[in-house]
């Protein structure tokens, strides 16, 4: 029976590439109106995992409901914002054009590049060429996209890799304000420091979820001092009280 | 299919290529200039006015192919065609956004190689410039199509221009420019009936010649019908799953 209070419910999820398994496995739970971080080691299968929520990956085998729909349903397409690793901007248009033309698409109201243009912080270069952007500008050209139209669940696949620490703190801060607004976020990051910020994680490790608890309870299961060192600790203890299958095998490809 | 969300498409894509008015002079420049290079070429002989014509249908066609499949390629590797799949942008809007983009851009291109070939270049058409000028504009429009049907199957810029030379080299070549298509052997005048720039060729002949509007509107129904096979195969490699 699905809890009405999850926005995302993974079960049993499994996804091959080729010969390798991305993911072997994958239940997972998303709460609505949390702020949940997935963390692991880059190849774990972290992207396929938060592809296959949007809809954007095609799966073996495995069901994810998404706010009460299958995964990749027609009607989730206004209401899931997805911010992909690769940034998937378009580099000749300014950061305005690049925003009012997802916007159409989106259907959302116009002053919707405004609101956007503030929450990310580009006020300054909102006329520029995204290509003349640093790499952290263009990143935030891309959390904007995802913003845009208000969607009731974010996933966001590394969205602070090159920002200073400033910047860092402003995002996890409008992170917060969006789930106190009732916006579901599901963030990836392989900065194990960021799990602080988060109210609930995921710890992912060659394709399958090795823990699924709160900051503070992974770290009282585990005894350590850090998530860092927690995640260490799962992985030696191999199948504990969190974790459902020690890690094994090869190393899946992201 | 949503008109809205289809020209919001279009006007990305000319926002885009505005941004690179290099390409936009290329593009609307150099057809002109090679046809004005092969009237220099045979000057004093009749070859021009024989070849003059199909040489306006053929450079649409490669210039858009290229232009096309180079940037719909950049689209899927950027990974901004993934994000347009998980949004409510139809399939038919993608593709028929860039179809009018390039359709517009074609019929510019068109338009000015067409006005340097007759009134520079001093070829004698006997039939309607407008005419002309529709026949090279399709042909534009199914290097478009044809262009993002390829690709698909691309996964570097490298690979995809060299399709460029497998679609567009025996069209060329069996269109009837070097050899008339009822002068050749059998099996390649049968071949030459399935490819579409045989057709365009034949109109553009046509045209000159001043012959019957209803042939040449015939030819150009033709062609489209190609190009619309294009754009449903090319709508099929777009997947909003992939691996």
């Amino acid at each position: 029976m699905v809890n009405s209070g999850d926005a995302v419910v993974v079960s049993g999820l499994v996804v091959r590439r080729g010969r390798s398994e991305i993911l072997r496995g994958v239940d997972a739970r998303i709460p609505g109106g949390q702020v949940v971080g997935m963390l692991g080691p880059s190849g774990a299968g972290k992207t396929t995992l938060m592809r296959a929520i949007v809809g954007a990956q095609r799966t073996a085998s495995g069901t994810i409901e998404v706010l009460g729909h299958p995964a990749g349903h027609r009607a989730l397409r206004r209401r899931i914002g997805y911010m992909a690793q690769s940034s998937a901007v378009y580099d000749d248009l300014t950061v305005e054009q690049n925003l009012d033309y997802f916007r159409r698409v989106l259907g959302a109201p116009r002053a919707d590049v405004d609101r956007v243009i503030a929450e990310v912080g580009l006020d300054t270069v909102r006329r520029s060429l995204v290509a003349r952007l640093s790499g952290g500008q263009r990143s935030r050209v891309s959390l904007g996209i995802a913003l845009l139209g208000t969607p009731r669940l974010l996933v966001l696949d590394e969205p602070t890799v090159g920002l200073d620490p400033v910047l860092r703190e402003e995002l996890w801060t409008l992170f917060a304000r969006l789930a106190a607004a009732g916006t579901t976020l599901l963030v990836s990051s392989h900065v194990m420091d960021e799990a602080r910020r988060c109210d609930r994680l995921l710890l992912v490790r060659d394709g399958r979820v090795i823990a699924d608890d709160t900051p503070a309870g992974l770290l009282a299961a585990t005894g350590a001092a850090d998530h860092d060192e927690a995640f260490l600790r799962l992985v030696a203890r191999g199948a504990g009280t969190h974790g459902r299958h020690a890690a094994s095998g090869s190393e899946g490809a992201a | 299919m949503t008109p809205r969300l289809t020209l919001a498409t279009t006007g990305r894509v000319l926002a885009q290529i505005r941004h690179d008015p290099r390409t936009i002079g290329l593009l609307l420049v150099v057809p002109a200039l090679l046809v004005g290079l092969i009237a220099w070429i045979f000057d004093d002989t009749p070859v021009f006015a024989q070849v003059g014509p199909a040489m306006l249908g053929m450079f649409p066609f490669i210039v858009m192919f290229l232009v096309t499949s180079i940037t719909t390629l950049r689209e899927r590797r950027s990974g901004t065609l993934e994000r347009l799949l998980t949004l409510p942008l139809g399939k038919g809007d993608f593709i028929g956004g860039y179809a009018l983009a390039f359709g517009l851009l074609a019929s510019l291109q068109a338009a000015v190689a067409v006005a340097w070939a007759v009134w520079v270049c001093g070829l004698e058409i006997e039939g309607s410039l407008g005419m002309l000028v529709l026949v090279a504009a399709v042909n534009g429009l199914l290097g478009t199509m044809l262009g993002l049907f390829a690709s698909a199957f691309a996964t570097t810029e490298f690979q995809v221009v060299q399709f460029m030379p497998v679609i567009v080299a025996p069209q060329v070549l069996l269109g009837g420019i070097f050899l008339a298509r009822d002068q050749m052997p059998e099996t390649l005048r049968v071949i030459s009936d399935w490819l579409p720039l045989s057709y365009s060729i034949d109109a553009l002949t046509l045209v000159t010649d001043g012959g019957d509007t209803g042939e040449v509107l015939r030819d150009v129904l033709i062609v489209a019908a190609f190009a619309l096979a294009a754009l449903v195969l090319a709508a099929l490699t777009l997947r909003r799953r992939t691996r």
